[in-house]
């Protein structure tokens, strides 16, 4: 069976270690802080300017001046820092940011990603993408495998406007997880109950198979 | 203990004189992130205002009717450079119809480009937008085996930032995440207004927490009846 959002998001949880600085992007990626093992210390951070994202607020918490990068209501953890977007982006560009989690339209076998523009339809902006799949150490990308049509995302070129080039290390999709490699998109992990054919006709791009693939724990 | 205060004539009555010298088709600095730590009493000045063809740099463009929406509404703005401008149906008609231009950069690079300004650094390389659209007509070069593009400085005529606290010397503080822009465009405008939440005589703020150094800012009032507006108000049980 296919894996839902929070299955993909509590597959993606098991990326994370001890001490990890973490930007998560919003959707999917976001619902992987719910998913931090209990002992765990991890610092997410919000490019609008805050290492250490709490809970959402009670409601006698809201606080109009504490918000994350998707304009929500947040708190900070005791421990918590602000700055402004130069320093954040500084954190970001500078490599000091151990993982990022993000969403996509499509990601190549090259490990390209389109996750900002859809010619045809309005364009909004790509936001900090581009800043955090340039420089981030290790890049995750949480995706559905297929859009409503069936069509493969996980591709041989991109065909939407790219984010980034050669940038993705990662891909934790609802079929399966996969690694970006020289010779193609490498099958690490299937969905449980999900057959290796299915998952190859779902793949455009290459999709290379070693030895036995095993299931997803969660 | 140094007796003698500095003491400067920064100080204006209201937003009406803040922005006083702001011209048609001049390029202005905005503040903020979202709606949080915009500056709502002089957006709110300029919409009064007959001032149109602005340049505008500023993360977002508001939304409809608050912030930078109060201005596109009045078509005051012709240009925007941004990283994100979604939640705004009147920018989405006016970016189709052709009447306002929109200029995308990344996040971090939009804010380096603006402390470059600040910091007199005319050009720059970064990674963010290699082999994207973003780098067309840019030079890139190749460092350490990764390839960067670069990017050029951001100025403003006007800067305008909103900080929490500020005191006569025009030195600033800023609260939690409404910090975002404000620090770093309070440096780059060749005049900067900073509108506060409280204004305090010099030598109130603790010298050792001031995000802002007065030397940037050349105006200084406090602001009223902010009204805070919350795009996304989320909440746990509770």
């Amino acid at each position: 069976m296919a894996l839902d959002k929070n299955a993909i998001a509590k597959r993606i949880a098991k990326e994370l270690k001890d001490g990890y600085y973490v930007n998560l992007g919003i959707g999917i990626p976001t619902l992987v802080a719910n998913f931090i093992p209990a002992g765990m210390q991890i610092v997410l951070q919000s490019e609008n300017g805050l290492l250490g994202i709490g809970p959402f607020p009670v409601k006698d918490e809201v606080d109009p001046d504490l918000i994350n990068a998707g304009k929500q209501t947040i708190t900070a953890v005791p421990g918590a820092a602000f700055f402004d977007s130069s320093a954040s982006f500084a954190m970001i560009r500078g490599g000091h940011i151990d993982l990022t989690v993000l969403g996509a339209f499509e990601v190549s076998e090259e490990g390209d990603i389109a996750s900002w523009k859809i010619p045809g339809k309005l364009v909004k902006g790509m936001g900090g993408a581009m800043d955090l799949v340039a420089s981030a150490k290790n890049i995750i990308v949480a995706m559905m495998h297929t859009n409503p049509q069936g069509e493969s995302k996980l591709l041989r070129h991109c065909t939407l406007p790219l984010t980034g080039v050669g940038v993705v290390k990662r891909i934790v999709s609802d079929l399966a997880v996969l690694d970006v490699t020289p010779d193609g998109f490498k099958l690490i992990e299937r969905a449980p109950g999900v057959s290796v054919q299915e998952i190859m006709n779902a793949t455009e791009g290459r999709l290379i198979v070693e030895g036995e693939i095993p299931e997803i724990e969660l | 203990m140094c007796e003698i205060l500095l003491t400067m004539n920064k100080i204006v009555k209201n937003a009406f004189e803040a922005i006083k010298g702001i011209e048609s088709n001049m390029t202005i600095m905005l503040g903020g992130f979202g709606l949080c730590g915009i500056p709502e009493n002089c957006i709110a000045a300029l919409a009064e205002s007959d001032i149109n063809g602005l340049t505008c740099i500023s993360n977002n463009a508001g939304v409809d009717g608050f912030g930078l929406g109060m201005l596109l509404r009045r078509h005051q703005i012709r240009k925007m450079i941004s990283s994100y401008v979604g939640e705004n149906k009147e920018f989405e008609r006016q970016l189709l119809s052709g009447e306002l231009e929109v200029e995308l950069t990344p996040q971090g690079t939009l804010a380096e480009r603006i402390r470059a300004g600040g910091a007199g650094i005319p050009a720059f390389f970064v990674p963010a937008g290699y082999g994207t659209e973003v780098a067309e007509g840019k030079p890139v070069r190749e460092f350490e085996g990764k390839m960067y593009l670069e990017e050029r400085w951001l100025k403003a005529d006007f800067a305008i930032v909103k900080a929490w606290k500020g005191d006569t010397n025009g030195n600033l503080i800023y609260k939690n995440t409404a910090n975002n822009f404000n620090q770093v465009m309070a440096t780059a405008g060749k005049i900067t207004i900073a509108e506060v939440e409280e204004l305090v005589p010099a030598g109130t703020l603790d010298p050792n927490y001031i995000h802002t150094p007065g030397v940037f800012v050349q105006r200084i009032f406090q602001g009223t009846n902010y009204e805070k507006r919350i795009e996304f108000t989320t909440t746990r049980p509770g």
